[in-house]
């Protein structure tokens, strides 16, 4: 017993010490406690018929930017007394037979983004055969309407590009580096095109966004190798926020400016590390994309005119990143 | 792995030997690999149909047999290769290989798009013999060398579609001469009792039943059994191993080819990113199906069924309503399950005999 006990106490402090830590609070970060109801369902509910809408993008999953989609739709699906059903597949054909599905279920409107429009062609078609409203949202406007959507919420991505081309002609950039973190995909390309219609020189830099050290490794990799480079820019907030950390670490004198948003981004613009960001405003994607189906089933409406609604370019810079920091922090921008 | 071939020409044996004794009906049907994955395909049909109201009308049916044919066309050629002791990483990327070929070449030299189909085949053929010559010629496990494969065809596909279309996707060929006799072929819809079943269900159900016949009913299904049982003990008693090898990944290429010219016909045009990962599902199907990652022991039917299973959980989940943040988890906790029930069938099967 006694010649036991060596190892024993030392044994019972090594599994005591967690668990009298777990018990000690910490004074900061750490999850917010609740306090009372989450903000936008704490309004009135319209008290129209339950309806019911299919949601279906190209996210992949556990991406930060759909979830801000999907908050400004669960939102609006709250106030319209909407039940709301959501899925998501990076891959067209599988995307198409998720819409599919949804018709199969008789939903009363369905919300597509149509970042592969010609996967989507036939699937829209037969949603209009069965009687099912469309809209489309994101990505896809080009087509959006030709093939039956009545409206499209989203940023025309090259008029989105010019507008960062443009703040970055005027921030005195004249060479920068675009950096595009999914291969084959045509709205960063169409970002990248827009950038370089009002700077001939811009370059693009390849990375792979699955593999945030890639990102980090190839971006250093360029920026030591690049010496005509005066500007790096990333195409969604966690990505720049990489970059930022790789212009930084090998000192090269760059300036630094992104698209789209998230709270860290707004700290940064905030705190003078980022010019500014083109925000195409998805919470309002996903909500208009809900009402506007609702309004539909209220009163056959259709917003539009038969043409895109634009949910962006809004430029957000070191004058008007105040105002959008909380709700950036809220997961709402 | 001593599975003895079945022999296809049923001679009586003058003396009766315990090897060929007759067994019961019952333990014949345990013995079947595909049997695990029955029971499996059943409990999820019945699990979904009672949680999901819609998952069992006509058009839903429809729908998850779509989601099942376009991985059931791969797991067949996957499922030969996996008995046959050998795995393919590369069948994902080859998919959207074969069909990117088929929509570059037909619009860069402005042919028939028929002509396009017919170079895809030979392109896609060409892949699989090129894996199973290094394979045989480097002694490589097919790990590596269908890894490599992989990549180099992800890079392929990404740089020369940008190099010959200018874009990351495979320009329009939908105004082209051909192209709507091949969307007949390829991607039509043939209504069934007023059902619109897709046509990849009918290409699936046909390769099933080749594939079956080729292993139970041919030498040539002998040779893949021996091959993947032991190949040295096949290659002693005269088995062709290195044509029977070659020929399990041109088989492989030729479901690739099936299914990249559906993916071209049904969306006119390929994005060059995608197909990644899908590798991973052809080799699941196979895997929940009864087939051994060791070889020699399997079947196209259980492959078959593996596909389903998997096409019915990847539907059921949204039918049910479900949040599909939980969709990969699922699907890791059944190929667990099957592969262990399979296992236990497999081990009761063996003390049966």
């Amino acid at each position: 017993m006694n010649q036991n006990s060596s190892w024993r106490r030392p044994l019972a402090a090594v599994l005591l010490v967690p668990l009298l830590t777990l018990a000690a609070c910490s004074s900061s970060g750490g999850r917010e406690v609740p306090a009372g109801d989450d903000a936008g369902t704490a309004g009135q509910t319209a008290t129209t018929e339950a309806m019911k809408i299919g949601f279906v993008t190209h996210a992949v999953p556990g991406d930060t930017f759909w979830d801000i989609v999907r908050a400004g739709a669960e939102e609006a699906a709250a106030k319209d007394n909407v039940e709301l059903v959501y899925a998501s597949d990076p891959e067209g054909g599988r995307q198409a037979r998720l819409v599919q599905q949804y018709i199969d279920q008789d939903v009363d409107g369905i919300a597509v983004t149509m970042a592969k429009p010609e996967a989507m062609k036939d699937v829209i078609a037969a949603a209009g055969a069965a009687g099912i409203p469309v809209v489309s949202l994101n990505a896809g406007e080009e087509k959006a309407l030709e093939y039956g959507a009545f409206t499209h919420f989203g940023q025309d991505e090259a008029v989105a590009g010019e507008a960062a081309g443009t703040a970055l002609e005027e921030a005195g950039v004249t060479h920068p580096i675009c950096v595009i973190q999914e291969q084959g995909h045509v709205g960063l390309e169409a970002r990248c095109a827009g950038i370089k219609s009002v700077l001939p020189d811009t370059e693009n830099l390849y990375v792979q966004g699955t593999d945030m050290t890639q990102v980090a490794a190839t971006a250093t990799a360029e920026l030591q190798s690049n010496s005509d480079a005066d500007a790096i820019v990333g195409l969604g907030g966690p990505f720049t926020m990489t970059l930022l950390d790789a212009a930084k670490d090998t000192g090269a004198d760059v300036q630094v400016a992104s698209f789209d948003l998230n709270e860290e981004l707004a700290g940064a613009i905030a705190d003078g590390d980022v010019l500014f960001t083109i925000d195409q405003q998805p919470w309002l994607q996903g909500y208009m994309a809900v009402d506007s189906l609702w309004q539909n089933h209220r009163g056959g409406f259709e917003l539009g005119g038969g043409v895109a609604t634009l949910t962006g370019p809004s430029v957000i810079d070191s004058s008007n990143v105040e105002a959008v920091q909380q709700f950036a922090a809220e997961g709402v921008r | 792995m001593s599975a003895a071939p079945k022999t296809a020409s049923p001679e009586v044996p003058r003396v009766v030997d315990e090897r060929v004794a007759k067994r019961s009906v019952i333990g014949q049907l345990m013995s079947r690999p595909e049997v695990g994955a029955l029971v499996g395909a059943v409990a999820v049909f019945v699990f979904f149909s009672i949680v999901a109201p819609t998952f069992s009308q006509p058009t839903s049916i429809a729908t998850v047999l779509y989601g099942a044919s376009t991985i059931g066309i791969m797991v067949v050629g996957v499922s030969l290769l996996m008995i046959g002791g050998e795995f393919d990483l590369s069948t994902g990327v080859a998919v959207v290989s074969s069909a990117l070929m088929a929509s570059l070449f037909s619009w860069y030299f402005v042919t028939n798009v028929w002509v396009g189909v017919v170079v895809a085949l030979i392109l896609s053929l060409a892949i699989g013999c090129i894996n199973g010559l290094i394979l045989i010629r480097t002694k490589l496990p097919s790990f590596i060398v269908t890894l490599a494969m992989f990549l180099m065809l992800t890079g392929l596909n990404l740089a020369l579609t940008r190099l010959i279309g200018g874009s990351v996707s495979s320009p329009s060929i939908s105004e082209m001469d051909g192209f709507g006799a091949a969307k007949a072929v390829f991607a039509s819809t043939i209504p069934v009792f007023g059902v619109p079943i897709r046509i990849t269900v009918v290409y699936w159900i046909l390769l099933v039943i080749i594939a079956t016949h080729l292993l139970m009913r041919t030498r040539v299904g002998n040779w893949i059994f021996a091959v993947g049982g032991d190949q040295h003990a096949a290659r002693a008693v005269g088995v062709p191993v290195v044509g029977t090898k070659i020929g399990l990944f041109m088989g492989v290429g030729f479901c690739a080819w099936l299914l990249g010219m559906h993916n071209l016909f049904a969306f006119n045009t390929v994005q060059s990113g995608e197909g990644v990962g899908n590798e991973f599902l052809y080799i699941i199907g196979a895997v929940i199906g009864g087939c051994l990652l060791t070889g020699g022991y399997g079947s196209a039917i259980g492959g078959a069924i593996g596909a389903l299973i998997f096409g019915m959980a990847s539907a059921g989940i949204v039918y049910a309503q479900w949040n599909p943040d939980w969709f990969k988890f699922f699907l890791g906790l059944m190929l667990l399950l099957a592969t262990i029930v399979n296992m236990v069938v497999k081990k009761r099967a063996e003390r049966s005999k």
